[in-house]
Formats: structure tokens, sequence, C-alpha cells
């Protein structure tokens, strides 16, 4: 799967080489032009090259959405696996339901109103990806915790710690390997989430900052509707919807039962 | 006869009509009122003593029944209507204006109103001449005094609605005023207005009927109308509003020293200005339904836009010559100033607002062309107007006003350096630029005559000084587009606010025609 990723991001990073125009590029000239030769899902509002942005959206959503997957899933691993262990578990149980409980939406409304300003697009994106993955640790944190509870007390781990086999081998070779299924099952439910995350908060307007494109603020476009004889508009939904249920097949397809 | 006949009609017809307003409002003391929201529900169910009539622009009787105007304009007085009467049954007399002018004019309110009354020699005097006359005396002559009385509801409840129901953040219903003292009655029994941030689901539930009026409606979204529903798209024409760009000049700002010297600089807000390609922000981003701005006039309010004031040309040679001039030069693509400092700042906008997103991504573009790096902020509204008015945490900001009444005095609040909503650098103590102290000489001289050329002289130089220092860069002056329902009769859209409702009493519904819109 990991590798499936990288050939998607690859390609969309190799195919922008090959785009008539940049994707923040206006052409004043033919604003919402239809699809032609040299645009081939038309231009936007403002006449920039759609196929572009929807290229360069794709790269900043994929890569930035896994980004946040990674640290959420990490710091969801590091806490749900200690207080699975049974260190500090009241206290890390009640921190994930107490971040469970906040209105991200709000949350994330309110951080983005306290950061500084004068920031390039890319570095609020990234912000605003690191606060979705660190906000988003605590439901992963849960199963996790759960699964290290059942592991480490399952038969083999007893039978391993009967052996003699000392702690750090127990959790690098017993506990570790068997957990990450599980751990890898939450990564691919959290990337679409942060991608459908991204594009809520770029459907109120408050996403990726213009220029730079996103699935969510192209997803825009289709607010209020307008899709009658403009079936162009639909690529980004199309290629959100494939990329989300990519995930969801690869995690029906696998078997993480432990 | 007649009117028993129209009174039984009216009676039969009944009906509820709906729209949508965009945000919240803030405050619900008709003093107090300074957000589009609030003034909606304000003309609705507030009396005034002059009504602006929306459509001929001329005043007209509300609960003043007449009113006179002495020669040397210092003094107006009111004839107050009778039998007027409050909610809860107690009359309406001259105590009730007196009273709330008193209010209006306390310090301790700061009433964003209050400015208006204001001039180089002090504010307004008003007093109670018996029970229905009512003298206001000015410190000097005024100009246009009938029409700011337009702008200050005489306490509440002497409107054509009256609030009935209203449900934090979803709706505000309102009910036909059965003390009204206008005869016959509004048409409609009640008028529903829920709050719609998005503008594009209200143009959905304006087309599945849900919905009657659009008061205000963006370009884009007027276009699909246009094409979709046609007759129920309507551009009014030039509106007085306009849209602008501005740099923070606070002191006190807590933005980089750098920065600030940049926004200080004529020479660099000429060189902004100049880069900017205005025909092309109302031909793009409002296909077509704006007019490129020269300054807060528009060339539609023609008693008072200064003639010959034509819009900056763009010209971007003529912008990086104003900039190597100032000490600016470009290496490798960037902008820098003296002390070799990029030239990068941000410019805040409100979130949801997709005409003006639209509108900064074309400057940003536009400047980059300059070597300046533009950072596009869109913020939740509260958070825009808190960076605005009170931490004066930003760098540049993109809005709009929006002007109802064509006289320069509409302008006091923003265009005196005291008020607190002086744009580029709000509530100073004393003018911090000569050139701001001539500006607030010139509107409070413009305010205490009644003489029409010496006040257009005045406010003639007021718009040769902004242009000469460009603190505010006039974008453009957009189009009234409101969409009507065929549901809706008696519409008559103008370009100034409220657009579609100003004369709600008089409109009706009818049941939904198959087809919707």
């Amino acid at each position: 799967m990991i590798r499936a990723l990288a050939i998607g991001f690859l390609i969309a990073v190799l195919l922008a080489a090959l785009l008539p125009a940049r994707y923040e590029k206006q052409f004043r000239d033919s604003p919402n032009a239809g699809p032609s030769r040299q645009f081939p899902l038309g231009t936007d509002d403002l006449g920039r090259d759609r196929l572009s942005r929807l290229i360069y959206g794709t790269r900043v959503s994929l890569l930035l959405a896994t980004a946040a997957a990674l640290l959420s899933c990490a710091v969801a691993a590091a806490l749900g696996g200690i207080a699975g262990l049974g260190i500090a578990d009241t206290v890390i149980v009640g921190a994930a339901d107490l971040f469970l409980s906040l209105p991200w939406l709000f949350l994330l409304l309110m951080v983005r109103a306290c950061l500084p300003l004068n920031v390039s697009p890319m570095v609020s994106v990234t912000i605003t990806f690191l606060l979705l993955g660190a906000l988003g640790w605590a439901a992963p944190a849960r199963v996790v915790r759960a699964a290290v509870r059942k592991l480490s007390v399952s038969d083999f781990m007893l039978q391993a710690r009967a052996t003699g086999c000392p702690q750090w081998r127990l959790l690098w070779r017993h506990l570790m390997p068997n957990a990450m299924p599980i751990l890898l099952a939450q990564l691919w439910i959290t990337i679409p989430a942060y991608v459908l995350a991204e594009s809520t908060l770029g459907m109120l307007g408050l996403g990726v900052m213009e220029p730079l494109p996103s699935w969510g603020n192209l997803l825009r476009e289709l607010e209020g509707g307008g899709i009658a004889g403009h079936p162009w508009l639909l690529a980004p939904v199309l290629l959100l919807a494939a990329v989300v249920g990519s995930f969801q097949a690869v995690v029906e397809r696998e078997d993480y039962s432990v | 006869m007649r009117l028993l006949l129209f009174t039984f009609a009216t009676a039969l017809l009944g009906g509820e009509l709906r729209f949508a307003l965009h945000q919240e409002p803030k405050t619900t003391d008709p003093l107090l009122m300074a957000d589009e929201s609030a003034e909606a529900i304000g003309y609705l169910t507030d009396g005034v003593l002059i009504r602006i009539n929306r459509l001929t622009q001329r005043p007209e009787a509300d609960l003043a029944m007449s009113w006179k105007v002495a020669k040397d304009g210092t003094k107006i007085t009111f004839q107050l209507r009778q039998g007027v009467k409050f909610p809860d049954g107690s009359a309406f007399t001259a105590e009730d204006v007196v009273k709330t002018f008193h209010r209006l004019l306390d310090p301790t309110l700061h009433s964003p109103i209050a400015d208006t009354f204001k001039t180089e020699k002090g504010s307004v005097k008003v007093s109670a001449q018996g029970p229905f006359a009512v003298v206001a005396e000015f410190p000097a002559p005024t100009a246009s005094i009938e029409s700011i009385f337009d702008q200050v509801a005489i306490g509440s409840g002497l409107g054509p609605f009256l609030v009935a129901e209203r449900k934090s953040g979803v709706s505000i219903v309102l009910k036909k005023n059965p003390s009204y003292w206008k005869k016959p009655l509004p048409l409609v029994d009640t008028i529903r207005i829920d709050i719609e941030q998005n503008r594009d689901i209200e143009l959905v539930r304006f087309r599945r009927g849900e919905i009657h009026l659009i008061d205000k409606l963006t370009p884009d979204l007027y276009e699909r109308l246009a094409q979709d529903a046609p007759g129920t798209a309507v551009d009014a024409g030039p509106t007085l509003d306009s849209e602008f760009l501005w740099f923070n000049q606070a002191k006190r700002a807590p933005i980089p020293e750098p920065t600030k010297e940049w926004f200080r600089s004529t020479a660099f807000r000429h060189a902004i200005s100049q880069a900017i390609q205005r025909a092309d922000l109302c031909r793009v981003v409002y296909r077509g339904h704006a007019t490129p701005a020269a300054g807060p006039v528009a060339p539609s309010n023609k008693l008072w836009f200064k003639e010959g004031m034509a819009p900056e040309a763009f010209d971007p040679a003529a912008a990086a010559r104003l900039l190597a001039g100032d000490g600016f030069r470009l290496e490798k693509g960037v902008l820098r100033d003296r002390s070799g400092n990029a030239v990068e700042f941000s410019i805040i906008t409100n979130a949801g607002n997709k005409t003006r997103e639209r509108m900064a991504v074309m400057i940003q573009e536009d400047l980059t062309k300059l070597g300046i790096k533009i950072n596009i902020v869109t913020l939740d509204f509260p958070s825009l107007l808190e960076r605005m008015t009170r931490t004066l945490n930003y760098e540049a900001c993109l809005l709009g006003l929006t002007n109802v009444n064509p006289d320069p005095s509409e302008l006091m609040n923003v265009l005196l350096s005291s008020a607190s909503n002086h744009p580029w650098n709000p509530s100073q103590k004393t003018p911090e630029t000569a050139w701001e102290a001539e500006i607030d000489r010139l509107m409070l001289a413009q305010a205490a005559t009644a003489d029409h050329r010496a006040r257009k002289k005045s406010f003639d130089r007021v718009q040769e000084i902004l242009r000469e220092q460009e603190p505010v860069v006039y974008l453009l002056h957009p189009n009234a587009l409101s969409a009507v329902s065929k549901q809706v009769t008696g519409v008559k859209p103008t370009a100034f606010f409220p657009r579609t409702f100003w004369d709600a009493e008089h409109l009706s519904t009818t049941p939904k025609p198959a087809g919707g819109g």
C-alpha cells in the first residue's frame, strides 16, 4: 500500500512537469473556459488551468494528509501502547476522552485565527495538517491500547515471559510486530479522514491558502451546484472518492486480526 | 369604499416573506447597530423621524409628519405624528425623541451613528417644544440635515414589524406590528429571516422557493441565476459601495517596523495601486457588473463625485519606477527595501466571501510581477474584526464599505481620524499626519455648512487628498445584484441598502408557482 501511495504521488509529481501551465498562472482572458486542448479540464473562474491545479492539489492533499496521519498514529502508538501496558492508563484514557469530546472544527478555526498571518501558503497548510495530526491521536490510541492490553495477556506473551525473555525483547520482538497491523489499519483509515477534513476546511474557505490548490479548495467550485452542463467540475470529487475508496478497500482486504 | 376593499384584500393576502441574512445581528440596540444584519432588522422594526426613499433618494415623512429647516441650516423643527403608539400601548411623544438623542450623544455609549451628528463646533442639541414638536439645533450650519435623521431609530417597536421569535444563529421571525401608524398595515403577516452564511446554499434555497429574496447576490451567482431562472436576477445598476485595500499604518500595531515603514510610504502605496489591474477585477471577478474606483465616491453619485477623477491607470512600469525612487530594488525577482528586507506582507479578508478571495488572488498575481510576495489569509469575521479594531495585528486588509446615503456625511465615521472605523489608523487622539488633519478639518467643515458649493469644494479636496496619499487603494464599485422570486410582488429593487425589502410593508407573496424560483 505504501508503494501504491508513493507511486500515486510520484505520478502526480511527474505529471505536473508535463502540464501546459503552472497551477497559479491566471489566463484572465479565458475564465471559466470549457475543456480544450490547452486546458483539458477547462479553467476556473480566474482562468487557471484546472488540470494543473488538480494534479498539484493531489500532491498537497495526499502528502500532507499522509504526514498528518503518520503523526497522529505515532502519537497514538506511543500513548496507546503505554496505556495498554498499564502505565498512566487513567491519565491517557482521560486525555483521549477529552480530545474526542473537543469540537475539532471550532478548535481548528480558533487555532487558525491565532496563527501568525504572514506565512506562506505551504507553511500555513503544513501547520493546519500538523494540527489535524496532533488533535487526531485519541481515536487510534484507544484502539491501540485495547490491542496492547489483549496482546500483553496472550498465550505467546505468557510463554515468552515464562522462558525469561527480557522486557525490551518482549516489546520489540513480540508485542510490536503483533500490534503493527492494527496501527497500519488505523493509518489507512486516518489518511482519508484527514483528506476529507481538509476538504471541509477548504469548503469553509479556511483550508489551504490561495493560490495553493488542494482537493478542498477545488471542491469549493461545486458549492451551490452548477454541475449541469459542466461535468468536468466533478474531477476532484471522482479523484477524492477513488482515493478514499482505495484506502477503504485496502483495509477490508488485509487481515489485521490479532 | 376603495380603502375598505383594499383592507379586505390585504387581510386575505397575509403570507410570509422569507429571506436570509449572512450573519447573526451583533446587537439589538438600534443606536449601536454597525453591521448589516442588525441594520436590516432595525430597518424593519424601528421607526425614524425621516426615511430616505431608496428609490427616489428623497426624504419622506415617517414619525415626523413634517419638518422645517431654518434658513441658516442650523435648526430643524419636527412636527411629530400624533396617535402613534408603542406596542405596549403607550403614546409616542417628543420626549421619546429627546431621550433617544440624549442617549445617542452620550460619549459612554460609543454609538457609531453619533459621529454623524458632530461638527467641528460641537454636537447637536435636541429639545422638545410641546408634546409633538422637537427642535434639533446644530452649533453650525449643517448640510442635508434631513437625510442624517434616517439613521436614528427612535425607540423600538415603531416600525412596520416586531420581532416575534429569535433563535440564535438560526432565524429571526418578525410579525406585522398591529399598532404600526401607517395604514394599511403590511401586506405580509410575517417575515422569516434565516441566518445563512453560505451564499451558495442561499441560492439553492432561493431556487427551491424556500426564500424569496436575495438582497446581495455575488456576480457568479447572479450569472448562474440569470442563465437558469431568467427574470429573477436583477442588476439595479451601480451602487455607492466600494471594495478597497488598505495598509495598517497604526503606530501601535504589532507588526514588523520595516513593514510599517513601507506602508507609511506614499510612493509604496501609489506603486501598489498602479500595479493592480482594476479593469480585470471588474471583468473577471465581477463579470462586468462593477466599475473601477477612483476613490470612495462612486461616479454614479453625480452630486458628490469629483469631476475628472479617473481610476489609477494600470502601469506596472510606472509602479516599478516609483518603488525604485523610494529605495526599493528588484533582486532575482524579489523586491527588497533599502535595508535588504524582502517585501512580503499578508492581506486579510473575510473567509467565505469568494468574490473578495478572488480579488485577493488577482492582486496577489499582479503584485508578484513587482517582486512583492503576498500571503492571503481568510479569517472568520469575528477574528477579522478583532484584528482590525482591537489588536491591530494585521498588515493589509481587503474589505468593502456599504453606503446608503450619497451625502459625504455618511463617510464621517470612516474618514475622521478619531473614528473607530478609520481603516488605516483608527481612534487617533489627534491626527498623526498633516493630511489626515486636513481631511478632518474639511470633513467637519463640509458638515458645518448648508451651502452646497462650499461643501462640494471641501469634499472635492478630501477626494483629492485621498487620491494623493492613497491610504486606501480603492478598487471598484460593484453593481447592485439581487434576486427576486416570482412568488413576491411589489419589489422595486434599488442600488441602496436594503435593496429588495426597503418597502417591505408593500410586498406580498403568492403561492409557489410550478417550476420554483
